[in-house]
């Protein structure tokens, strides 16, 4: 399999062996159940598993969702998330994915959701200059052109302007793992993550 | 932060280490390393602040080299600090003595902590 999901903790640091500080965020990764098999002989037409994460109290389960966890052997879970499968895989409905996963590999692309800054200007959402603040200016924190004149007289489309920041899906590419800790199913990735504390990653396999 | 980070933090604290407190000055045993060799060199000056806490902690260590003024921030947990000695201990009022980099001269010292007086 891929990958699987996992929880970002926070983040701290660690020294390597050559004195060398190395900024490291702390992913709670698993233990995750998987709670269906799709193959590309049946129904689905393509070969994936579905894992489950995190447990949800049964009344704050819908009904449907709880036989669904039922047929896994697993009371109902908060997120689910599908994978797909290397070669020779063999997984079963019920079987359980713990972070040795990731035991001997070297990279991993991690998804997240990142924190939501709402409503931005331009400067703080693209990171532009602002105007100046004296001399009868009244354009400190405006936008300034947005385009050309005649031709082609309209705004290029993806021009930088305000709008929401963050609060948008985003996967961090080649993060290096540093740490694989199985007893306390612990992942410990080299940089940052997507995502606030105690959010919801998805760690893959890096290609 | 949650406490399993606060674990992974605080579960390989160095204990080699001498107490020793802001004002203090420390004689810090650093590894060096030159063309494939390690040496030790040491650094001696006075400590004029601590940041962070466990694995994160750091001190800013002020001395005059040569006439010129040195500060290092030193990561106190780093492998490449071999050790720290006790010089002196110092008496001051204050947690942080940014205050030592507008001073020159006798107007920079600092007292020496005197045990067994009020």
């Amino acid at each position: 399999m891929n990958g699987m999901i996992g929880r970002k903790l926070g983040m701290t640091r660690l020294f390597d062996e050559d004195g060398r500080h190395v900024p490291v965020t702390v992913i709670e990764a698993g233990p995750c159940v998987v709670t269906q098999v799709k193959t590309a002989g049946g129904a689905d037409k393509y070969d994936a598993v579905q894992l489950g994460f995190g447990p949800l109290k049964p009344k704050n389960a819908p009904r449907p969702q709880k036989g669904h966890f039922e047929k896994a052997g697993t009371g109902p879970l908060r997120i689910v998330g599908e994978f797909t499968l290397d070669e020779g895989d063999a997984y079963v409905r019920g079987d359980r994915v713990d972070v040795s996963l990731f035991t001997g590999v070297a990279r991993v692309d991690v998804t997240g959701v990142t924190r939501g800054f709402g409503f931005q200007g331009r400067i703080k959402r693209w990171n532009q200059g602002r105007g100046p603040a004296s001399h009868g200016s009244k354009n400190v924190r405006m936008s300034g052109s947005t385009g050309m004149h005649t031709k082609p007289g309209r705004s290029l489309k993806n021009t930088s302007m305000a709008g929401q920041l963050g609060n948008k899906q985003e996967t961090k590419k080649n993060l290096s793992v540093v740490r694989v800790d199985q007893e306390r199913n612990l992942l410990l990735v080299k940089g940052s993550v997507p995502g606030s504390k105690n959010g919801i990653v998805y760690i893959r396999v890096s290609r | 932060m949650s406490n399993i980070v606060d674990t992974i933090r605080t579960e390989k604290l160095r204990t080699d280490l001498p107490v020793f407190s802001i004002g203090d000055t420390i004689r810090c045993r650093m590894n060096i390393t030159e063309g494939g060799k390690t040496r030790i060199q040491n650094y001696e000056g006075v400590v004029i602040a601590r940041q962070g806490s466990a694995n994160e902690a750091s001190i800013t260590v002020r001395k005059i080299s040569n006439g010129v003024a040195v500060e290092r921030v030193l990561p106190i947990e780093s492998p490449n600090l071999a050790g720290i000695e006790l010089v002196r201990r110092g008496r001051i009022r204050r947690s942080k003595l940014y205050y030592l980099r507008e001073l020159t001269g006798k107007k920079a010292r600092i007292r020496e902590k005197q045990f067994g007086r009020k």
